[in-house]
C-alpha cells in the first residue's frame, strides 16, 4: 500500500519536472527583449481602459457555496455505493433518504431564485 | 511470468537484478526501478500528446471541409514538431504588475494535473502505474488541481478578460464536476470497486455503456465541460474575450496550457472508454475461447484500449466542432436545473435496481437496466417537451408543429 | 529513523511551514494559496496513514471546493483592500508565547498517558479500508444515524447560506 503511495509521489515530482524543462530550456533560447509596449495588458489593442480588477459577480460565490455542499454528499456517497453487494435491500434505502434529504436543498434553493445568473 | 504477458514486471523484475548485482541496496535499486517506469509512461504520454496535435488539427480541419497540415512531411506529421519548435523558441513576455511567482507556477500546474492522471491508467491488464483502490475519486482530486491552477493563471496576469474568464471557466468547472462525481458512482456500484483495474475487470460479461447509457451521456457532457472544451469553452470564447485566462501567456507556457488541454481531452476518452467501453478488455468473454487468446497479450490489450481512447476523443472533437458554444447562464441553469436532477434519479434507479434485479437471469438483468435507462431518458424529454411548450405559449410564439392551422388560414 | 519518519517530519515542517505563511503574508491571495500548500500536506500525511479515501478526499473537498471558496471570498473584495499592510500586529510575539505555553502543556500532558509510545497494529492484509469506512457507515448498528445526520447538517447548511445570500438582495 505505501509502494502506492511512493510510486503516486514519485510520478507527482516528476511530473512537475517534465513541463519545467522546457520552459527552462525556452528561458535559455528565447530572445527576451522587453519594452513597455510589449509587455502592457492585453485589451484588444486597445490601451487599458481603468484598472485590471473588475467587480466580482457574488452570484459566482453562491454556486461555488451550493457546489461544495454537494460536493460534500457525493464523497459521502462514495464509501456507501461499496456496500450495495453485500447488504440487503434497507442500504441502498438508507442511501436514498440521504439523496432525498439533500434534493430538498437543491429545490429549496431553485425555488429561492440562487441557481439564477443575475 | 514472461515478458509477454507480462512486461513491466519482467523487465522490473531483471533490471532488480542488476543493480543489485552492482551492490547496490535495495530500497535504492526498487526507487531507481520506479523512477525508470514513470519516466517511460511519462515519455509515451508526452509522445501521445504530440501525435494529439496532429490528429486535432487534421479532424478540425476535416470538419470545417478542408486539407488541415499537409506541407510539413507526409500528411503533415512533422506539424507538432514544428509547432513545439516555434513555442520554445518564441519570446516570454510577462506583462506588467503581474505575480510572477504564481504567473510562471500556473502553466506547470496546469499541465502536472494531467500528467499525474496517467499513474492511475491501465493501459493493459499487467502495464499499469499503480492500482489505486480509491482510483475515481482520483481523476476527481486531479482535475481539482487544474482548477487550482486556472484560477492561479487568470489572478496573476494582471488582465480583465483573464480574470473574467478564469472566474466563469473555473465556475464552469466546480459545476460540473458534481454530475461528473455522481454519474462516477454508478461504476463504483455496478463493479463494486472504485479501482480503475477492478473496473475494467468487471466489464468482462457486459460494458457498462450497455447497462447504464444515460451514465455514459452525462458523464460525457459533463467531461467536456470540466475540459472546457466547445460547446462549454467560455473561458476560451474567442470572439468575447480573446483566450479568457490565458491571454498574456507566450510560448511554452500557452503550450503547457494547449498541450495540457489536448492530453486531458484524450485521457478523458480514456477514462470513458475504461469506465463504459470495457478498457483493455471487454469483449463480452470473447477472450477466453481458445482461438481468442492473442487477445489477452498485453501488447494488444494496449492497443485496443488506445484505440477506444481514441474513439472517445473523437466523440468529444466531433462535438466541439459541430456545437456552437453555450452561454454561461444557459450553462449553469443547464448544470443546476437539469444534469444534477437528472444524474441523481439515474444514480437511484441504478442502485435500486441492481440490488432488486440482481437474482434474475443475466439477460433479464441487462435488459431490466437498460431499459428503465430508456424510461427514464423518455420521460425526462417528455417532461422538457411540456415545458417548452408552457414556455413557447407564454411567450406567444407560434409552436413549429402547429403550422398547419396557420396554413389553413 | 525510518524513511517513513522522515518523510512525516518533512511533512509536518511543511504543513506547519504553509500555515505560518498563510497568517503572516501580506497578499491574501499569496495566503490562499499557502493555505492550498498546508491542506496537500495534510493529503500527504493521510496517505502516509494509508488512508487512501481520506487523502483523496482532501484533496477532493478542501482543495476543490473549500480552497476555492476562499479565494472566491477574497476575490469579492476589491483589490485596493488586498495590500493593506501587514497581518501582523504590533505584539505578536505574546500570542507566540501563549502558543508555545500551551503546546508545551499539551505534550507534557500527552506524553503522561502509559501506551502512548506503543506502535500502532498493522491494518489485517487485504483488507480494504474504503470498504469498512462504508460498511460502519451504513450498518444500523455503527454509525447510519450520523450518516444520515450529516445529510441533515448539509442541508441546513445549505439553506442558511441560501437565506444569508437572499437577504442581501432585499
Amino acid at each position: 500500500m505505501q509502494n502506492e503511495w511512493l510510486y503516486i509521489g514519485l510520478f507527482l515530482v516528476i511530473g512537475i519536472i517534465v513541463p519545467v524543462v522546457p520552459l527552462v530550456f525556452a528561458r535559455l533560447v528565447a530572445p527576451r527583449k522587453p519594452n513597455p509596449i510589449k509587455q502592457s495588458t492585453y485589451e484588444c489593442g486597445i490601451e487599458t481602459v481603468g484598472e485590471s480588477w473588475v467587480q466580482f459577480k457574488a452570484q459566482y460565490y453562491v454556486f461555488a457555496l451550493v457546489f461544495l455542499v454537494f460536493d460534500v454528499e457525493s464523497v459521502f456517497l462514495f464509501p456507501w455505493a461499496l456496500t450495495l453487494k453485500q447488504l440487503p435491500l434497507f442500504v441502498v434505502l438508507e442511501g436514498v433518504l440521504f439523496i432525498g434529504i439533500l434534493v430538498a436543498g437543491l429545490v429549496y434553493a431553485w425555488r429561492k431564485g440562487m441557481l439564477e445568473w443575475v | 511470468m514472461t515478458f509477454w504477458n507480462n512486461p513491466i514486471n519482467f523487465i522490473g523484475y531483471w533490471l532488480n537484478g542488476v543493480l543489485t548485482g552492482w551492490h547496490l541496496p535495495a530500497v535504492l535499486a526498487t526507487l531507481l526501478i520506479y523512477v525508470i517506469g514513470i519516466i517511460v509512461m511519462i515519455l509515451f504520454a508526452m509522445t501521445l500528446d504530440i501525435g494529439l496535435v496532429w490528429v486535432e488539427r487534421k479532424v478540425v480541419a476535416r470538419f470545417q471541409d478542408r486539407l488541415g497540415p499537409n506541407r510539413i512531411g507526409p500528411f503533415g506529421l512533422i506539424q507538432p514538431v514544428a509547432d513545439i519548435i516555434k513555442m520554445v523558441i518564441k519570446e516570454d513576455i510577462t506583462p506588467d504588475g503581474a505575480d510572477k511567482i504564481v504567473y510562471n507556477i500556473a502553466p506547470v500546474l496546469a499541465a502536472t494535473s494531467v500528467i499525474v492522471l496517467w499513474a492511475i491508467l491501465p493501459l493493459a491488464s499487467t502495464i499499469y502505474g499503480v492500482d489505486l483502490n480509491v482510483g475515481l475519486l482520483f481523476i476527481v482530486a486531479a482535475g481539482a488541481l487544474g482548477t487550482l491552477a486556472i484560477i492561479m493563471a487568470g489572478w496573476s496576469s494582471n488582465n480583465k478578460y483573464a480574470l473574467l474568464g478564469a472566474f466563469r471557466m473555473v465556475s464552469n468547472m466546480i459545476s460540473y464536476e458534481i454530475p461528473m462525481v455522481i454519474i462516477l458512482l454508478i461504476p463504483t456500484i455496478l463493479a463494486d470497486t472504485m479501482s480503475v483495474r477492478g473496473i475494467t475487470q468487471a466489464q468482462s460479461g457486459m460494458w457498462f455503456a450497455i447497462l447504464s447509457p444515460l451514465a455514459l451521456l452525462i458523464f460525457l457532457i459533463s467531461a467536456i465541460a470540466e475540459l472546457g472544451r466547445s460547446p462549454f469553452d467560455l473561458n476560451e470564447a474567442e470572439s468575447e474575450i480573446v483566450a479568457g485566462f490565458h491571454i498574456e501567456y507566450t510560448g511554452m507556457k500557452f503550450g503547457w496550457f494547449y498541450a495540457g488541454e489536448l492530453l486531458h481531452a484524450f485521457t478523458f476518452g480514456g477514462f470513458i472508454a475504461i469506465l463504459f467501453f470495457g478498457g483493455y478488455g471487454g469483449f463480452f468473454g470473447l477472450e477466453k475461447l481458445a482461438a481468442f487468446a492473442w487477445l489477452n497479450i498485453p501488447f494488444v490489450q494496449a492497443l485496443v484500449f488506445i484505440a477506444k481512447a481514441m474513439f472517445g476523443y473523437w466523440v468529444i472533437m466531433w462535438v466541439k466542432y459541430s456545437v456552437p458554444r453555450i452561454r454561461i447562464d444557459h450553462m449553469l441553469a443547464f448544470n443546476w436545473k437539469f444534469l444534477v436532477p437528472l444524474s441523481l434519479v439515474v444514480l437511484v434507479n441504478t442502485a435500486l435496481l441492481n440490488k432488486i434485479l440482481i437474482v434474475l437471469p443475466n439477460w433479464l438483468y441487462v435488459l431490466g437496466m437498460f431499459g428503465s435507462n430508456i424510461v427514464i431518458g423518455y420521460v425526462t424529454v417528455e417532461i422538457l417537451r411540456a415545458y417548452g411548450r408552457k414556455q413557447r405559449k407564454a411567450e406567444q410564439i407560434p409552436d413549429p408543429q402547429a403550422h398547419t392551422q396557420e396554413q389553413a388560414v | 529513523m525510518t524513511a517513513e519518519q522522515i518523510i512525516f517530519l518533512l511533512t509536518g515542517a511543511l504543513v506547519l511551514g504553509a500555515a505560518l505563511m498563510v497568517v503572516t503574508v501580506r497578499n491574501l491571495l499569496h495566503a490562499a494559496l499557502w493555505l492550498v500548500v498546508s491542506l496537500f500536506g495534510v493529503a500527504v500525511l493521510y496517505a502516509i496513514l494509508q488512508a487512501n479515501f481520506l487523502a483523496v478526499v482532501q484533496v477532493v473537498v478542501y482543495i476543490g471546493a473549500i480552497a476555492i471558496l476562499f479565494i472566491f471570498a477574497v476575490m469579492l473584495t476589491r483589490r485596493e483592500a488586498m495590500e493593506k499592510g501587514r497581518q501582523t500586529r504590533n505584539n505578536w510575539w505574546i500570542p507566540v508565547l501563549l502558543g508555545l505555553f500551551i503546546l508545551t502543556g499539551l505534550v507534557v500532558l500527552i506524553l503522561s498517558v502509559p501506551g502512548v509510545e506503543r506502535t500502532a497494529t498493522a491494518l489485517p492484509s487485504g483488507l480494504d479500508t474504503v470498504q469498512a469506512l462504508g460498511m460502519a457507515l451504513v450498518s444500523p448498528d455503527a454509525y447510519v444515524l450520523p450518516f444520515e445526520v450529516a445529510s441533515v447538517l448539509m442541508l441546513a447548511a445549505l439553506v442558511g447560506a441560501v437565506y444569508v445570500a437572499t437577504a442581501d438582495k432585499k
